[in-house]
């Protein structure tokens, strides 16, 4: 089998394994409806947070609040995404530790969609929802002078941050092979990586701005489109077509997330656990 | 007859870092399976028993290509499982004996779904394969229950059911009768049975319970440490263990202890009477030759605990290399 | 009563669990040093446009973030602690075998929690704390009688804390959504507690509000005593207030449940 062929089992692996439990979590209807809400009002208080900064000054690092609330919409809404389609790879170190990681080793599809789909939650399309509810709300509130590009912008950083967030999740797992109980050093760098992102990068450090836009490249999925769009610039100097170069970076990050997750797959079965 | 599975030397060798202090780690190597070499022909039923941590479950990991051998060269069907593990998974069955791989908040039927378009079984090879399980595992009533409300047998029963849809051509069962009330145990043994018979599916099972062995296997493995201790016939295995069989006997009243050729009493309690004799042996004869001495109640044969037989048998084996 | 031994060793217990998490307690470690250096950083911005925000200067608004960060796990903020494993025994109805048990419930709980508490405190929380103390500018105390004030209120806070999980928890007799429970603690720990933004600096009524809940005594209260923003009778009088509520309270919602449990057979 080829390289393609493998990726079109997977996605459709990935599909069969995600409708499972989606009709598990119908079984318990109400359940899934107050939980849906619950996700949606739990990662809305990060924009509550923000409405309450704002309710005491007039900008944050230079930023208006129709400028941070189009920061938080992107990078809630790709995180949201990516968090719906990977978002579960936190129960992987749980489920090496139980054994039943063996089990998704002898089914005749690749573990990654395995993986990818276990626990997969339609519940999570609140944080969607209400990262699209800002989002939308920040595009009419802010005051750009929309050229073709720009709106253009809009949907590519939507999918490739999502891309990215994904990556992380995936380098996340990988991790996760070597260290099981360490879910929670993902969760620094997606719910930490979306909370970054979510506040201008003029109000961070240099330093710090440098690390997300060089080192592990979250600032592609906002920061840099978002300060072009928005016609402000951007605290390190980049060339302009920086602007546009989100896509192409979420491809290397998905592919060196790939190779991180063969290796760790590789040692996971030189030496077991 | 061809080789099907076959094992050259295979080794598996793991890091253990063990905590000797605070922060002190100490690396040592284990190795978990030590130079085995195997083969088992298509159709064989073969028991592959041993002690907790002998290495039975890494041997089964390595024949479906869940880890990689660290030495040695192993083939399943042809295949080199750990190369080309996904080819091989739609050619095995894998039944992990206390991990179910059915899903719990879901009817019964919904798994054999899943793993019909997961496999992409025939819609015609698949029906006829649901229909066959679902009769001798007698599932018929269950299919439409979430396995969460099943039993422990039935749920072994499912997950039999679940590993055989695709028509595997060797079927792995880790512990397959662990927990399972006797009925249970019947029907799984029954199943499998005819499984190998009818179908000629290559078995291959790990367990503690002698009885699986000796109901189900002509062969029989036993590993220990690591290494492989015995392959052979089970009465082999019993003349090799010495191992012996018990017959309890319940007397009408309280009699001196029974005297008979070939067994001798190893505990009296009361009018209950404890007959050891060799498990190579038939229990007819003796029962014959008591129930005409002496006037009998009741009776019962005890099998042999596995464990002693393997004890006594590593025990002689370090006998012998001493001497 | 005699019977304190028992709940040493039950707090003891809770400890040690936590305790063998080695790996996670790490991960938990960088993580909040994570989330406490972005916070740090908003926060400079927001005290930069409006100095003395909620009556606190650059270095109390650091101080307090990392505070946050130290307390995130140890008073289970967003929840995560006993009530999670109570909540577990409700709904499998191995909680019938705990009323049986000749000890108090809650005090049972109370003192598995604290073990808990103080191991994430230990464990987890210090570090963090003291990495905002070395890289960023902080107002700590330097007489010993504040410390040990602020030692009170984490106790109290604490307590407090379990107070408000162990009557959520104890829902699960009725409700029997345990994910619907969880996320309400979830969502109001973090709100009401003010890991987002310190509740003093909440405007208007809805600032007035929140200061007086529950909540306000877990984060609120041992960050003023610290800082020396308000006076130590008043807070520790506020929190014990709510303790001995909340406490009360899951007592009474205690003999409820229990009663159910008895009339359904266990």
């Amino acid at each position: 089998m080829g390289e393609r062929s493998a990726f079109a089992e997977g996605l459709r692996a990935y599909g069969l394994i995600a409708g499972m439990w989606v009709r598990s979590s119908m079984t318990y209807r109400t359940s899934f409806v107050i939980t849906m809400l619950g996700n949606g009002t739990m990662t809305g208080l990060d924009f509550v947070g923000i409405l309450l900064m704002f309710s005491q000054v007039d900008s944050l690092g230079g930023w208006s609040l129709a400028e941070v609330a189009l920061l938080y919409g992107l990078s809630a809404t790709a995180f949201g995404i990516a968090d719906l389609v990977l978002g579960s790879m936190d129960v992987m170190g749980a489920r090496i530790r139980d054994g039943s990681f063996d089990t998704l080793l002898v089914r005749p599809v690749p573990v990654l969609a395995q993986v990818g789909a276990d626990h997969f939650a339609l519940r999570r399309l609140g944080r969607i929802t209400q990262g699209a509810l800002v989002l939308g709300w920040s595009l009419a509130a802010v005051d750009v002078d929309w050229s073709a590009a720009k709106v253009l912008l809009v949907p590519v950083m939507l999918v490739s941050g999502a891309a990215i967030f994904c990556a992380v999740f995936v380098a996340g797992a990988a991790f996760q092979i070597l260290v099981q109980d360490a879910a929670e050093v993902q969760n620094a760098f997606t719910y930490g990586g979306t909370t970054l992102l979510q506040y201008p990068p003029s109000v961070f450090g240099k330093e710090l701005v440098r690390g997300a836009t060089f080192m592990l490249p979250l600032a592609f999925v906002n920061w840099v489109p978002a300060s072009y769009v928005l016609g402000r610039p951007y605290p390190i100097a980049l060339p302009e077509w920086a602007a546009f170069a989100s896509p192409p970076v979420a491809v290397a990050c998905c592919a060196l997330a790939g190779l991180a997750w063969r290796s760790g797959l590789r040692a996971y079965r030189s030496t077991g656990n | 007859m061809d080789a099907f599975i076959e094992l050259d030397r295979v080794e598996k060798v793991f890091d253990v870092r063990k905590k000797t202090g605070f922060l002190k780690r100490e690396r040592r190597q284990v190795r978990a399976v030590d130079s085995i070499s195997f083969s088992v022909a298509r159709g064989e039923m073969v028991g592959y028993i041993g002690p907790n941590g002998a290495g039975k479950s890494t041997t089964i990991k390595m024949l479906t290509g869940i880890l990689t051998p660290s030495g040695g060269r192993l083939r399943v069907a042809g295949i080199d499982p750990s190369r080309e593990r996904t080819r091989l998974a739609r050619r095995i069955g894998v039944v992990f004996g206390q991990r179910t791989t059915l899903w719990w908040d879901l009817p019964l039927i919904d798994s054999y779904k899943l793993m019909h378009r997961m496999y992409r079984i025939p819609d015609e090879r698949y029906r006829e394969n649901l229909d066959r399980c679902v009769e001798l595992l007698e599932l018929g009533d269950l299919l439409d229950v979430p396995v969460r409300q099943l039993s422990l047998g039935q749920r072994m029963r499912g997950d039999i059911a679940a590993a055989l849809l695709h028509d595997p051509e060797v079927l792995y069962l880790d512990e397959p009768t662990i927990g399972l009330d006797v009925i249970s145990k019947a029907k799984v043994r029954g199943f499998l049975r005819e499984l190998n018979t009818e179908r000629g599916t290559t078995v291959l099972l790990t367990t503690h319970d002698l009885q699986d062995i000796e109901q189900l296997c002509k062969r029989v493995m036993v590993i220990d440490h690591g290494r492989l201790m015995y392959d052979g016939p089970l009465a082999g295995l019993h003349e090799i263990g010495e191992s012996e069989r018990t017959l309890v006997v319940d007397l009408e009243r309280e009699l001196p202890p029974i005297e008979a050729p070939g067994a001798r009493v190893v505990k009296v309690e009361g009018p209950r009477q404890w007959l050891a004799f060799p498990a190579s042996e038939s229990a007819a004869a003796l029962v014959a030759r008591v129930a005409a001495a002496y006037p009998m109640v009741d009776l019962s044969v005890r099998e042999p605990d596995i464990e002693a037989v393997i004890a006594k048998m590593y025990a002689e084996q370090s006998e012998k290399a001493v001497s | 009563m005699g019977s304190w031994r028992l709940y040493v060793a039950v707090a003891v217990g809770g400890f040690r669990r936590y305790a063998t998490y080695r790996a996670a307690t790490a991960a938990g470690v960088f993580t909040n040093t994570v989330f406490g250096v972005i916070l740090v950083y908003t926060y400079l911005a927001l005290w930069d446009e409006k100095p003395h925000l909620g009556g606190y200067d650059q270095a109390q608004a650091v101080t307090y973030v990392w505070l946050g960060q130290c307390l995130y796990a140890t008073l289970a903020i967003q929840g995560g602690g006993a009530e999670k494993d109570l909540m577990d025994r409700i709904r499998t109805g191995e909680i019938a075998v705990d009323l049986y048990r000749p000890a108090d419930l809650q005090l049972w709980w109370l003192a598995s929690d604290m073990g808990r508490s103080l191991f994430q405190m230990v464990g987890r929380g210090v570090i963090p704390f003291l990495f905002g103390a070395v890289f960023f500018p902080m107002a700590l105390p330097t007489e010993v009688t504040t410390w040990a004030a602020f030692l009170v209120t984490l106790l109290l806070a604490a307590v407090v804390s379990f107070a408000i999980r162990y009557l959520a928890a104890l829902s699960a007799f009725w409700l029997m959504d345990g994910m619907g429970i969880s996320q309400a603690l979830m969502i109001t720990g973090v709100f009401f507690s003010g890991i987002v933004l310190p509740l003093n600096a909440f405007p208007g009524a809805l600032g007035d509000i929140v200061q007086v809940l529950p909540w306000a005594a877990l984060l609120q209260m041992p960050a003023d005593v610290l800082m020396g923003e308000t006076g130590v009778p008043g807070a520790f009088a506020f929190q014990a207030v709510w303790a001995v509520v909340l406490l009360a309270a899951g007592r009474l919602l205690q003999s409820a449940a229990t009663r159910r449990v008895v009339v359904q057979g266990g």
